[in-house]
């Protein structure tokens, strides 16, 4: 635990993290770039859920879609995770003791085992569903779950604004 | 300024106002819909874009992409202008005197007519951007509406740092 604690420390007293707390436009900015890139990250895997719950795309073949679309998530999503990185480090520790900051890393992780899991086990007979408009119940459950932990993702970002003590 | 300055007042003065601003989950809820709607916006504006540069479903006709992305834009941006009325109704003077949330809205309409007149024209003439010669005037405009649609993402995110003390 202490490594661990000495590694935040390392990051928050580091002159980046520093130059992010002192200055008055780089935080803003650096959030900017992270919202653009969370939109896409949410709206992009949208798309695909939707496909999987049986929504929308239903002409498109799922695995076709899907390596249509992951590239623009996964781009997305290291800029989203480095822009967030350095927001995390110009203040590791107040946000680690907020509750929703937590949370939102949790279940970030949790979508990204969904997608594991999916990926690894219930596509695995892609090719002989891939092309109907209604999935399998799985990959139904599957894309749900990610839209609602998504939805849950962006609320916890909204609300460690608001419960943020004071800089 | 000075009348916008008295009708944020008398907004913030009403009971629609009062709810807003007293009821503590009402503003974070209101927003998480507002950007969850902008993620959907921005994106499928983006995705077509991307089509225009060959580098987002290739196998796929324009047509098509356009066809799936950019007609559900507008209703969602019915959503994003109740969420977003709402927003200004509980805290008026954070943006109607605020020349960010102006230039929010400035942007917000040049991307509007941008993605419309690029639906009309692709829905209506298929095969519009494929041939060489309009490949290039394709490129340029889905550029701008990347660069128009980051910009209001942007200036949204700095109406809160812009706001009047």
């Amino acid at each position: 635990m202490s490594y661990i604690q000495n590694l935040i420390a390392f990051f928050e007293d580091s002159s980046i993290a520093d130059s992010i707390r002192e200055n008055d436009t780089l935080f803003p900015t650096i959030e900017s770039i992270h919202v653009v890139a969370i939109c896409l990250v949410v709206g992009s895997i949208l798309v695909l859920d939707l496909r999987l719950v049986g929504f929308a795309s239903m002409n498109r073949p799922v695995g076709r879609l899907t390596r249509a679309i992951l590239p623009v998530t996964w781009g997305a999503f290291a800029i989203a995770a480095s822009s967030g990185f350095l927001l995390f480090i110009s203040n590791a520790t107040k946000y680690l003791a907020n509750g929703y900051f937590d949370a939102k890393i949790i279940l970030i992780c949790t979508a990204g085992v969904n997608m594991i899991v999916f990926h690894a086990i219930s596509a695995k007979d892609l090719p002989q569903w891939e092309k109907q408009k209604s999935p399998p119940l799985r990959a139904r459950i599957a894309g749900a779950l990610s839209i609602l932990l998504w939805i849950a993702v962006v609320a916890c970002g909204r609300w460690i604004g608001f419960t943020m003590q004071e800089l | 300024m000075l009348a916008l300055t008295g009708f944020s007042k008398w907004l913030a003065a009403t009971s629609l106002s009062h709810t807003i601003q007293t009821v503590t989950w009402i503003i974070p809820t209101l927003q998480t819909i507002h950007i969850l709607c902008v993620a959907i916006v921005f994106s499928s504006a983006v995705l077509v874009d991307l089509r225009i540069f060959r580098v987002f479903e290739r196998d796929e006709p324009l047509r098509e992409v356009t066809r799936r992305f950019l007609p559900p834009i507008w209703p969602v941006l019915l959503i994003l202008l109740v969420t977003g009325s709402l927003l200004i109704i509980g805290e008026p003077r954070r943006s109607l005197v605020n020349t960010t949330f102006y230039l929010k809205m400035a942007l917000l309409l040049v991307a509007i007519l941008l993605t419309a007149t690029l639906q009309r024209m692709v829905l209506t003439s298929p095969g519009v951007f494929e041939d060489r010669s309009r490949q290039m005037a394709g490129r340029a405009l889905a550029t701008v509406s990347i660069l128009v649609w980051c910009g209001i993402l942007f200036a949204g995110r700095w109406i809160a740092y812009t706001q009047a003390g």
